[in-house]
Formats: C-alpha cells, structure tokens, sequence
C-alpha cells in the first residue's frame, strides 16, 4: 500500500509538472498579454512600469521557474486582474465546482449502472433499445444546446427550477438548483457508464463461474447481484476515473449557463483576463483533483479485484 | 439394484442464428447408486451438454430439453421448476466443470464460496458452516486448509483450484456427481492425484459418478459402464468389460486404438481418421459412417438404431463384423 502511495505520488507531481508547463508556454505564446488588458488610458510608460513589476519582461522560462518554486511553497502569487492572492480566488469558487462534480458522480455511477444492469437483463427488448437510444443522445447532442432547452423549459415555461445560482433556504431549494446542471454534467459520464455496465453485464453472465454459482444451487438474485455484479463492475470502475476529467472539463459550459461561480468560470474569466496566475493555480488544482479522484478510484478498484495485488 | 438416474430419450436443442440445432438426440442411460459411469467421445459429441442437461442448466443459456425425461430417484427433472431444481442443485446432484482455471468466481475468497453452497442447502450457523468448509477442503487433500479459507481463486494452483471445485460439489453430500472432463485442463501427475481423490471419496460417501472424459484410459481406471457418444447420439454402452473386450462399435474400437500405450511408443500416436460432422451439416445415414472402415451401402442410407444385445447397446449395422475383428491393444 505504501508503496503504491508513494510511486503514485511520484506520478502524480510528474503529471502535475507536465501540466503547468504545457499550460504556461501555451498561455505565454497567445496573442497580448497582461498589459493588454489594462486601464484603456494607461500610458506606454505605465504599461512598462507595471509590466516590470509584475517581472512580465523575463524570458518566459525565468518566470516559469520563479513561478513553480513560490507554488512548491504553496504560493500561487496574486491574480493579476483583482489582484487578490490566487488562492483565495480558487479557494472561494472551489466548493460550488466540487459540489457539483461530487453529486455528478454519485447520480452517474448509480443511475449508470442501474440503465446498464436494467438494459443487460432486458437485451434486445424495447427497454433495451430506449436506453440505448438516450445513451446515444446523450453523447451526441452539444451540452450547451441542451442546457439551454433545459433552462427554457423548466426554468422559462414551467418554472420548476431555477436557471442559475440561488441562495434557497430549504434543502429543497438547494436540490432543485442542482438538478439540471448535475443533469447536463450527467451527459459526459453516464452513458458510457450504462454501456460499460451493460457489456460488462452480459459477458460476465456467460462465464464459468457464474455456472458454478447456479450448479450449487444458489437463487437466480444471489447469481446475478452477487457473483455477477461484483465481477461486471471491474471495468466500470476503471471507466470511471477516465470519465472524471472529462466531466471537469464540462463544468466550463455548465457553470458559464447557469452562472455558477464555480472553477469551470473561473478559469474562462482568468483566461479572458490573460490573468497568467489565475490560469495556472486553476490548472494546479483542478490536476490535483483528477489526480486524486483517479486515486481513490484505483484503491476501490484493489478492493473489488483482488488479482490486483499490489494496492493493499 | 434400482436405479438412481435414469435418462430416458432426452433430445436437447439450441437456438442459434442458423436456426435450431439439435445437440444430443435421444440419448438414454441409467445410473444405478454407487456406480460410476463414463461419458465418453470426442470433442463436441455432446457430453457436456447431457450433463448439463440433467442439472437443467441450459436453460440460462439458450438450450432447451425437447424431449426425454431425466428421472432421479424416479421424479423427473425435466418437468421441474427452476425453483424446484434450485433445491437439488449443489445438493442431490453435483457437478465438477471442465475447466478449473474459471469455475471458480476470482473475486470471492474460497472460504465465501464453500460457505454460500453449505448454507444455501443447509440449516447451519456461519461457524458450522466455516467448519464444514474446512473439513471439505481436508477430504479433498489440502493442507493449511485455514489459510486456503481465506485466499481468492488466482493464488491457487489449476489443481488446487479442481480440489476446491470438488469440495464445493460435495458440500451437499450429492447422490450424483458429475464430473466434466475434471482433469483434461490438469497435467498428468495431477490427473491421476484426482481420478485417485475421487475414486476414494466415492467409496467413501458412496456416491453415484458421471465421468466425462475424452480420453479411454481414464474410463478404464474408474469406469463401472462406459456410454459412448458421436454427434449428440450414444453410439454404444456397456460395462467397461464389454467395451475393452469386445466393443462392438467401430467408433469405440477407433477410440481404443488412440488410447497411447506404454509399448508402442514410438508410433505416430492413432487417431479416427477424419472429423466429428458439424450439427447442421449432419450425413445421411449412419451418422459415423464417412468415418467408418466398416460402412456399406446400409449405412450411407438409414440410420442404424440403438439395438440391445443381452445388457448392451450399439448403434451399428455392422457390429457382428466389428466384433469379429480384434483390437489390438
Ligand atoms: N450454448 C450453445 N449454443 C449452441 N450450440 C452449443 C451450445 N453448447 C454446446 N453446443 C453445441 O453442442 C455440441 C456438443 O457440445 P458439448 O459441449 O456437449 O461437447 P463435448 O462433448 O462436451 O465436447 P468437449 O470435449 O469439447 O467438451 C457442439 O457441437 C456444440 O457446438
Ligand atoms: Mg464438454
């Protein structure tokens, strides 16, 4: 386990470096640039002068190099268009991004797996055949597009729920703000999950051993939800931790349509900004949190396949 | 004696997309208590599909019996329920697969497997039921049996694995095992180690044996009658004495050729010549004659029934001529 932890550590700074770099020559070779974004009136020289301040005339490796030994020491500099420290920026949009995320994932996984086990049970009946039809739609249409006939319909027409942030006082209030962007955010992740469960499903109830589980005599449910189920959701997990950011990256529509002030926004406004810092403590998070979720997946993954040894 | 198991015409079909296709067509024999029967032919002859067949496992795959009755202690399986079978299964009847290396659930713990079949048929607290496990596991020879209780499937040998595979079939104490080519996944020192296991637990418990196998020199060691199949029929029966000696069917005789023996090693192994038709492309006639040195003009037409010949069966036009020719063995 140990062991495991560590050479995962070890991975994950690798991947983290990786990152920030391509992130920061990237961000560097886009068109203007911080002082682009200034005060309209700022004179040449003011320009010069802050520019200077803010050590933008340094080639770029110099100022990726001072960047990453302040961020080892947990300094993400200040944001260059509020000037606030970047992490109080992160810090303050980080729990509406993770809440929404955390609920995604739950809502996927289960109702993703139920469709699946439902559509593996029922194969080539009409069940079958709606499921995958959603399925299908659900990956193709363009979220955006969907979130804004969402919005229309129950927001607009039916004014069931709310089309954007709000402060509600019941738990209710909150639910019904999390509907349609858990929703929306669902499309990226669920129905891969319900076609992984369902393949999954119907190789798995083909094999020997669920045979033998029937020769003792077991009951159909115990064959099916215990010796089954267990073995089909191997590769279902595996799904997941690729699933996860590229949930992440959907939060930036989601979040821009339903005014979230999540991270999702957060890193469009920074980027609109040429806020260099913002951009980069955003990427630096938002990579730690894939990083972390992949984690968590590979240690559910251990305890459910026990032929995976070396996770304890 | 009485008969433990009588399988009486039993036909099972498969839908597939070619349409139906008929696997085993009327195949009868009993199995009396005690005794230990071989299933022998090879590969596709349709044995594992009987075996199956009389657990009623099929039907969770897409076979279905379309005739014959299966009677175990004269009560007919084949108009049971599911429900009702669910009760024989693991219990009365047994069986061991062909293939120990996934017959067993790799994500369960060997103890949790046993468990689940001892309480599944058995009033008994999950203590009583821990050390029931364990004594299986030691009736089947292994050792650190405390220790096996908690490892998972692939840290088991392949025949380990077949060991835990016939703990978990005797779990019930089963009138009737039915053992699928429980060796031919196994090298040989490990075959003879579990042909001798389950020759000594059938003295033991004294439980009925169905033995499926390919191979005549495993049905020689253990065999009481031996039940030769060819493409979803039986071809010929009889006690292992009358089969060695004087099997009347040239397909068993072709058979009892290919078993290698210690004096001609240097060889070229025999084998029948040709190969097993496929279902739906079935000749005419006899369904082995393309096969046959023996086959006329007779056997290219009709098909030869099953004739009883004082306590045998075979299924040949011809078996008098067959008879008449030795083999050499
Ligand atoms: N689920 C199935 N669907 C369609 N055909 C099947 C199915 N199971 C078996 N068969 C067919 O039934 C025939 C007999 O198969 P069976 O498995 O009983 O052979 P076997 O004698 O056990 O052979 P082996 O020695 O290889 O185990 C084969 O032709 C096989 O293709
Ligand atoms: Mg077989």
């Amino acid at each position: 386990m140990l062991q495991f932890v560590i050479r995962r550590f070890g991975q994950s700074i690798v991947l983290v470096l990786i990152v920030t770099i391509i992130t920061f020559f990237l961000m560097n070779l886009a068109p203007g640039g911080p002082s682009s974004m200034m005060r309209m009136d700022a004179t040449e020289a003011e320009r010069e002068a802050i520019a200077e301040q803010l050590g933008l005339n340094d080639p770029v490796i110099v100022r990726y190099g001072s960047w990453l030994i302040n961020a080892f020491q947990g300094d993400l500099g200040l944001s260059l268009s509020s000037g606030q420290p970047v992490l109080d920026r992160i810090v303050e949009r980080f729990p509406h991004t993770f809440n929404l995320a955390i609920w995604t994932v739950f809502f996927s996984v289960i109702i993703g797996i139920v469709l699946g086990i439902i559509s593996a049970k029922n194969r080539n009946t009409w069940k079958d055949h709606l499921i995958n039809f959603g399925s299908v739609i659900g990956l193709s249409v363009p979220s955006f597009w969907l979130a804004i006939m969402f919005i229309l319909l129950f927001s607009v027409n039916l004014q069931w729920l709310p089309s954007s942030l709000v402060t509600g006082d019941s738990i209710w209030d909150t639910i019904k703000m999390y509907i349609m962007p858990v929703l929306i955010l669902s499309t990226a992740t669920l129905p891969t999950i319900v076609r992984f469960t369902r393949s999954s499903m119907l190789e798995v109830v083909s094999q020997n051993y669920v045979r033998t589980a029937r020769a003792k005599g077991l009951k159909e449910r115990t064959v099916v939800y215990s010796h089954a189920l267990r073995n089909a959701l191997i590769p279902v997990i595996s799904i997941i931790g690729v699933l996860i950011p590229r949930m992440l990256s959907g939060t930036v529509i989601v979040e821009s349509v339903f005014g979230w002030p999540g991270m999702g926004r957060l890193i469009v406004e920074a980027a609109q900004a040429r806020d260099y810092n913002l951009v980069m403590g955003v990427t630096v998070v938002v990579t730690i949190l894939v990083v972390l979720s992949n984690f968590i997946v590979d240690i559910i993954y251990s305890k459910v396949d026990p032929r995976v040894k070396n996770i304890g | 004696m009485k008969e433990l198991l009588q399988v009486k015409n039993l036909s099972v079909e498969f839908q597939s997309d070619a349409g139906k296709i008929r696997a085993i067509d009327d195949v009868s024999f009993n199995v009396k208590p005690g005794e230990t029967v071989c299933i022998v032919g090879e590969s596709g002859s349709g044995k594992s599909v009987t075996s199956l067949s009389v657990m009623r496992l099929l039907e969770y795959e897409n076979g279905s019996i379309a005739g014959g009755e299966v009677l175990f202690e004269n009560e007919d399986l084949v108009t049971k329920s599911q429900e009702e079978m669910r009760k024989i299964r693991g219990n009365d009847i047994s069986i061991i697969f062909q293939e120990p290396m996934t017959a067993l659930n790799p994500v369960f713990t060997i103890g949790r497997q046993l468990i689940e079949g001892i309480q599944q048929h058995q009033d008994v607290s999950k203590k009583e039921a821990w050390d029931r496990a364990c004594e299986l596991l030691r009736l089947v020879g292994l050792n650190d049996v405390p220790v096996r209780m908690k490892q998972y499937p692939h840290e088991l040998s392949g025949g380990m694995r077949q060991r835990v595979m016939i703990a978990i079939a005797l779990a019930g104490n089963p009138k009737l095992l039915i053992a699928d080519e429980p060796t031919t996944a196994l090298d040989v020192t490990i075959e003879t180690q579990i042909l001798n296991l389950l020759n000594e637990l059938k003295e033991k418990i004294n439980m009925s044996i169905i033995l499926i196998t390919h191979d005549m020199g495993v049905a020689a060691e253990v065999a009481d009658k031996i039940v030769v199949m060819y493409a979803g029929k039986i071809v010929e029966q009889g006690t292992v004495y009358q089969i060695f000696d004087e099997p009347t069917h040239p397909y068993t005789k072709g058979l009892l050729q290919s078993i290698p023996s210690d004096t001609d090693k240097k060889d070229r192994l025999y084998s029948i010549k040709g190969t097993i038709p496929s279902l739906n492309d079935l000749p005419q006639g006899c369904r082995f004659h393309p096969r046959c040195e023996f086959a006329t003009d007779k056997c290219l037409q009709s098909e030869p029934p099953l004739l009883q010949e004082n306590d045998r069966e075979v299924a040949c036009w011809n078996f008098k001529e067959v008879l008449k020719e030795k083999v050499k063995l």
